[in-house]
Order: C-alpha cells, then sequence, then structure tokens
C-alpha cells in the first residue's frame, strides 16, 4: 500500500472525515440516527452509492466535457440512488420503510457529488473507489456512533430492530444496556439529540486532535502555544 | 461552424448518458416490480390480520375491498378503499381506515375493524407523528394502549364514557400526552357512528360483483345520512358532488 491510499484512507476517516469535518450530509445524518440498525441502514445504502458513483465518474472522466460534467455527474448518481432504492423497497422493506424518504434523498448529499467532482473526476479507478469507500466508511462510522449512543442514552437498549436488516434470526440481538424499567431520555431521540449528540462528537474529535498536537509540539518547541489544531 | 459541433457532441453525451442510467433503473424496475407489489400486499394483509385473524375469515381479504366516498365520520376528503372479511360467504367483519385529523402533530391513520355487531375488532396505527417517546405509545411496539379498544361499541361505554379519563371518560390517557389519545378516541368513535349510519350498505353480502354499485349507494347513503352534507339535493351519485360538500 502506498502513501498515497494511505492518505485517502486516513482522509476518509478521519482528517476530512464528510460528517464530522466536512459536516456535508447533515440532514439525513440527524433524521435517521435515532437508533443504531437505522444509522446502520442509511450508512451502507450511502457506502454502496459513494463507491460506485466514484467508479462511474472515474471511468467515464475522459470523455466528459467540461460544460455537462455536472449534471452528467448527477445523472450517474440518481441512477444508482433509484437502483439501491428498489432494490431495498424489494428486499429489505421494513428497513425500507423506515429510512422511508431518506433514501431517495442520498441524491442530494453532497459529499455525493462533492468526491465525484474533486475526487473521482480527476483519479484513477481504482483511487477512486478507495475513496468512495474510505467516505462512506467514515460516514457510516458517525452515523452508527451516533445512533447507537442516541439509542443507549433515549430508550437504553442497542441493536433494537436488528431483525429488518439481519432476518429474524437477530430479533433477539437487542441488548438492554440500561435495564428494563429504564424510563428513557426523550430528548436523545428527538431532533436536538441528534444535533447535541453530533457537537459531542465533533468536539471530542477536535481534542484529541488537540490533545495529539500539543504533545508534538512540546516534543518539538516547547514554547509554541498549541492552538490551530481546529480543522 | 466549429461551436455548432461542440455543442452537438455535448448534448449528444449527455443524452448517451440520460439513456443509460435510464436503462439501468428500467432494468431494476423490471426486476423488483414483482416482489414490491408483493411486499406491499403482504404487509396490508399482515396489518389487516392484527386487526381480524386469519383464522376468523376465509375469503380472499385484499380482492374483497370497496370504494368509500370522503365522510366527515371517517375523517377521509377521498374515496378510501376499506375491506371485508366474509367467513361462508358472510360478512363477519369490516375494516375502516380512518384519518384522526386533530393528533399532536398532525392527522393520525388509522384502520378500524368493526363487527357485525357493532364491537370493534381492533384499532392499528398505520402512519402518524407523534412526538416519539409521549404519543407514540399509541403504536403497539410501544405500549398495549389500542389494543384496549377491542370488544368496545358504541353502548358499551355508553356515548359520554367515549372521552380519555381527563375529559370524564373512560380511556387511559398517556402520561405528558393527552391530544393525541383524545384524537384516536374521537376517530374510532366515530367509525363506529359511521358503522351504525351505514350498516345496511356495509353488510350486505353479495358485494363481490356489484362493487362499483355499492360504492354508489353508498355514496347516496352519505348525503342523506351525514349531518354536513344537507346543503346536497337529492340524489346525486357521482363523486364530485359528494367530494364537493366536503367540508
Amino acid at each position: 500500500m502506498n502513501t498515497e491510499q494511505q492518505t485517502i484512507i486516513k482522509n476518509g476517516l478521519w482528517t476530512n472525515n464528510v460528517a464530522l469535518v466536512q459536516l456535508l450530509g447533515l440532514c439525513p445524518l440527524l433524521a435517521v440516527t435515532s437508533t443504531f440498525i437505522n444509522g446502520l441502514g442509511l450508512g451502507l445504502a450511502t457506502l454502496i452509492t459513494l463507491v460506485l458513483s466514484n467508479t462511474f465518474v472515474s471511468i467515464i472522466r475522459h470523455w466528459t466535457r467540461p460544460e455537462v460534467r455536472i449534471p452528467i455527474f448527477i445523472l450517474i448518481i440518481a441512477s444508482i440512488v433509484t437502483a439501491i432504492e428498489l432494490a431495498m423497497n424489494a428486499w429489505f422493506y421494513e428497513l425500507f420503510l423506515i429510512l422511508g424518504i431518506f433514501i431517495p434523498l442520498i441524491v442530494t448529499n453532497c459529499s455525493i457529488l462533492a468526491r465525484a467532482e474533486s475526487f473521482a473526476s480527476r483519479n484513477p479507478v481504482l483511487d477512486s473507489a478507495l475513496d468512495g469507500f474510505m467516505m462512506g466508511l467514515g460516514f457510516l462510522l458517525v452515523l452508527i456512533l451516533l445512533g447507537g449512543l442516541r439509542e443507549i442514552i433515549g430508550q437504553g437498549t442497542l441493536f433494537s430492530n436488528a431483525h429488518l436488516m439481519f432476518g429474524p434470526a437477530a430479533s433477539n440481538f437487542e441488548l438492554s444496556l440500561l435495564g428494563d424499567d429504564y424510563p428513557g431520555f426523550l430528548i436523545a431521540i428527538l431532533p436536538p439529540g441528534a444535533f447535541i449528540g453530533l457537537g459531542l462528537l465533533i468536539a471530542g474529535k477536535n481534542s484529541i486532535e488537540r490533545f495529539r498536537s500539543k504533545k508534538v509540539i512540546l516534543v518539538s518547541a516547547p514554547s509554541r502555544p498549541a492552538e490551530a489544531s481546529v480543522s | 461552424m466549429n461551436i455548432h459541433k461542440q455543442v452537438t457532441t455535448t448534448a449528444l453525451l449527455l443524452m448517451l448518458f440520460a439513456t443509460i442510467g435510464a436503462a439501468l433503473v428500467g432494468f431494476i424496475y423490471d426486476h423488483t416490480y414483482e416482489t414490491i407489489k408483493q411486499n406491499e400486499r403482504q404487509a396490508l394483509l399482515d396489518q389487516l390480520n392484527n386487526i381480524v385473524p386469519a383464522s376468523d375469515y376465509d375469503n380472499a381479504l385484499l380482492e374483497d375491498s370497496f370504494e368509500l366516498a370522503p365522510d366527515v365520520l371517517l375523517g377521509t376528503t377521498e374515496p378510501i378503499t376499506a375491506y371485508r372479511a366474509k367467513k361462508q360467504e358472510k360478512t363477519i367483519a369490516v375494516i375502516f381506515p380512518a384519518i384522526a385529523p386533530n393528533g399532536y402533530n398532525g392527522s393520525i391513520n388509522l384502520l378500524v375493524g368493526v363487527y357485525r355487531d357493532g364491537t370493534v375488532a381492533g384499532v392499528r396505527v398505520i402512519r402518524h407523528r407523534e412526538t416519539p417517546g409521549l404519543g407514540d405509545a399509541i403504536e403497539t411496539s410501544r405500549s398495549d394502549w389500542i389494543t384496549h379498544f377491542t370488544g368496545k361499541s358504541l353502548g358499551r361505554p355508553p356515548g359520554k364514557q367515549w372521552k380519555v379519563k381527563r375529559d370524564g371518560g373512560e380511556f387511559d390517557q398517556f402520561t405528558g400526552a393527552t391530544i393525541t389519545p383524545r384524537a384516536v378516541v374521537k376517530s374510532v368513535h366515530s367509525v363506529l357512528l359511521y358503522f351504525e349510519a351505514n350498516k345496511k350498505i356495509l353488510l350486505q353480502d353479495e358485494v363481490v360483483d356489484k362493487g362499483a354499485k355499492v360504492a354508489k349507494d353508498e355514496k347516496d347513503v352519505d348525503t342523506k345520512d351525514s349531518h354536513e352534507e344537507q346543503k346536497d339535493t337529492g340524489s346525486s351519485s357521482d363523486t364530485d358532488e359528494s367530494g364537493s360538500s366536503k367540508p
């Protein structure tokens, strides 16, 4: 694995994370992450869309023309998303009902067009596919982290409704982490809980980075103040 | 000359991609169409079976449907499809989709099943936007509140008791949410009133082959029976008129 690919991986998962740094695709992010499984469902759909759209855009990158490249990217993304929507409707019907409007709305997730335009249209196919995968994975991880946190705090469970995704065998995946008589914490499930949760995740990421850079700076030049770590 | 060529190539290029995209979507649509239809029918049938158990009837429930004109008591403003459960050719229950228009956050869509004798077979919420954690206790996955309607009828409890406890009635409200249960209780009660008023037509058994005619009859009944539609003159049976007389 060469350094360029390492950079792509690090970019997608951490340095340039779609949800935590670019703050793109917040509408689905905030709306569906009331449980772990919802987050996982939307995250996977977005991940698949990103990989496919990056791959196709990269394949056709020499044949488009600058004047129409954006419409063409959107056409590709919309076709892929519609295909995924139909497939989910056919094979994951109940999950489809829960995610509802947010599947077709993946088209409008700016991160997908952003990756097509800023990366896939300028890089070879394999790198583009990897970039799509890593960006999608970064988004997916934030979705399930936020979904998991909100689910635990909000209703005291984890992995509820797992059967929607993994079939009937998974219906006993649900964990009651906080006991059966946990009264629930409403605000975590409501939209404000999503904002607060995302805010805390971003704060957490930034403070980890600050902590790291402080260490580096302390080693190299102890006198310099450890600012400017906020990306 | 050059610019013409450029415009043409660009347009052709865009057309090419549009065609490919449309072909891809068409192909997938074609291959998933049957499964999706099947899913939707199964989901609907599951919901209906929650209200009237599959063992209680022997007709093809989904095929035995009929249209009901909009009615204030059902809370509907468009014609809706109701279902009739039969055992040995005799109607045992009718399942109505009803709308409770005054939920906390917009309308609540219900399915209300009524047995031949006017008792409630069951009520289920099919769509709502009530507050999670408070009003959503009307869902069966959150609490069994909605099952308490089963077995109730217009006389049991008596009309004045068809309210939530806070309003002096018989039905529980939830902690922190009175508006939602109030809306549901009122809607179920209205459906029972509707059933009572239209009983004769709803319980006709030979409906299957005369679906269209019955739908017309029902609209006639609507115009006569419900109070809001008095200004409608006489024997109107086309959809426009009964549609326009809604509040």
